[in-house]
């Protein structure tokens, strides 16, 4: 019986298995990190300044960046959404859908995914760099928590500059949208403002914002993880840094797709 | 006291350690000699409880380290001070932070205080007018300096040592082991010395005690370990490639042939 299973199916099977023992390693890993995260979190003493300092350290890396990305992306939106609605004599909706998708998808989307790649890595490398010096290592001699240290300021100023980055950047791309649609396409700035603020509901803003939080929670836990782990000299760093965008943009966007899913197709 | 009862570790199926034993009395200075890779630095990170045994205990003042929680540990280790083989400064913070970081965290010492003390853990290390410089713009040896002032800064009972002369000048070296001398004689402080620089072992121990393949094979007072009849220590004490301890040898055929072949190459 086990003759017939040998060989290649065998060890394909293995290498399956084993895959799925490190997957949930590594998912229980890092939900014992977020608990350790929100535990220190509330136990005091609350690191204010070193919360602070992270706030406008991850503000001044990424509110550029944001600002420009989110500003075209409302551009090409207007372009894009432009050239169906105009088959349709409908380029009065411009705003609307510009306005919908920035605000429910794809501000809050847009921004967690650079924020992971320009903070998730740094906070990545930061932390990996720490670890094979053996600053972590020398933080747990002092007798300091490397997690309260290390990850909740951290964990707490991505969950406050995430939505307002969010916010600032569904503005923009608002904005985006209004240059192509009153410059480009003749709409009236009246109108177009109208239009691009009529259809918003409170739940559209409160789930983009919701959706920042999640995604501000899984930047930090997932980079810190990474850096907590990281083994070797400078390639070590390297692969963690490089791993910790990766895995950050796929639990973005696979926790997008849950949280679309829940508020606009479970609770309605 | 710190008593190492059977101690095991192994990472990734490589045993580092073998049921190692070893007492370190109190006011003594202890050095554990060894190969490098042979797993003292290892045996060193068990006895403040940054790794954890896989059998075996350590046992401080009767207390095993590896059946308390974090927050008992963490108590232990206020008595403790280390000095990193890297010294493990604090990139983020100048050298000021880095000393008064543990008085910070652990002790409510007025800003006023806080200086002076600070100060006096940097003088004690030779090195004055530097509180406004990053880790990244000293030297070596003063990185190793800056790393032993804030071992000290909280006044341990217990301050292990990882290659305190590894990688700073032979004058520095032998300030640092006069440090660990009069730390001993002055506060009768506890002190584990990692090491295979066997100057620094001579000059600063009370006992020695050899770590070869996983066990500790030896333990004596500095005389007794230079008179020891074992072979494996001798030429580890003395340095000689030649001996019971093969391992790092060049192969002697690749080497016979070396110089040829070299030339070969490079024609």
């Amino acid at each position: 019986m086990i003759g017939r299973f040998s060989g290649p199916f065998l060890e394909t099977t293995a290498a399956a298995g084993t895959r799925a023992v490190e997957l949930f390693w590594y998912t229980g890993s890092l939900c014992l990190l977020f608990v350790q995260t929100v535990g220190g979190a509330v136990a005091r003493p609350l690191r204010g300044n070193a919360v602070a300092r992270e706030i406008s350290k991850i503000g001044i890396q990424s509110w550029f960046i944001v600002s420009i990305s989110a500003l075209f992306i409302g551009m090409v939106l207007a372009f894009q959404s432009a050239y169906q609605m105009k088959k349709l004599a409908a380029e009065i909706y411009i705003a609307s859908l510009v306005s919908l998708s920035v605000v429910r998808e794809i501000g809050p989307v847009m921004t967690a995914l650079i924020v992971a790649g320009r903070v998730g890595s740094a906070i990545a490398a930061e932390l990996g760099t720490m670890k094979v010096t053996e600053q972590i290592d020398a933080l747990t001699t002092l007798a300091v928590d490397p997690v309260k240290f290390l990850v909740v300021p951290r964990f707490l100023a991505i969950l406050v500059a995430l939505p307002l980055l969010t916010l600032w950047a569904d503005a923009i791309g608002i904005l985006g949208g209004f240059i192509i649609g009153t410059m480009k396409l003749g709409v009236l700035p009246s109108l177009y403002w109208k239009m691009a603020t009529l259809p918003l509901v409170f739940k559209d803003l409160f789930s983009g914002l919701l959706k920042s939080f999640i995604f501000g929670m899984i930047i930090c836990i997932v980079s810190c993880f990474e850096g907590f782990r990281t083994e070797g000299g400078a390639e070590g760093v390297g692969r963690t840094t490089t791993v910790a965008v990766v895995v950050s943009f796929l639990l973005i966007i696979a926790a997008d797709c849950i949280c679309t899913a829940m508020f606009y197709f479970v609770w309605r | 006291m710190i008593e190492i009862k059977d101690l095991s570790k192994s990472f990734n199926d490589h045993q580092v350690l073998d049921r190692v034993n070893l007492t370190i009395n109190t006011g003594e200075t202890t050095v554990i000699i060894g190969r490098s890779g042979c797993g003292k630095s290892v045996l060193l990170k068990h006895m403040i409880g940054l790794l954890k045994p896989d059998e075996g205990s350590v046992v401080i003042g009767g207390v095993d380290v590896a059946s308390l929680s974090g927050r008992e540990l963490n108590e232990v280790r206020l008595k403790f001070g280390m000095l990193f083989q890297s010294a493990a400064l604090f990139d983020s913070m100048t050298v000021f932070e880095n000393v008064a970081f543990p008085l910070r965290e652990h002790t409510q010492t007025p800003p006023a205080a806080l200086e002076q003390r600070v100060h006096e853990c940097l003088q004690l290390v030779g090195l004055q007018e530097i509180d406004e410089l990053y880790p990244s713009a000293l030297s070596g040896g003063m990185r190793k300096r800056v790393g032993l002032a804030r071992a000290l800064a909280m006044n341990p009972e217990i301050v292990l040592y990882d290659e305190p002369t590894t990688g700073i000048d032979p004058i520095m070296g032998d300030i640092i082991n006069g440090l660990i001398v009069a730390l001993r004689d002055r506060l009768k402080v506890t002190s584990v010395v990692v090491t295979h620089d066997m100057r620094s072992a001579y000059k600063v121990a009370d006992r020695i005690a050899m770590l070869y393949n996983g066990g500790i094979i030896e333990v004596g007072t500095p005389e007794q370990i230079r008179g020891s009849k074992n072979p494996i220590i001798q030429q580890f004490i003395k340095g000689e490639a030649t001996g019971p301890i093969q391992e790092g040898l060049p192969d002697r055929r690749v080497l016979s042939r070396w110089s040829l072949r070299s030339h070969v190459n490079l024609q």
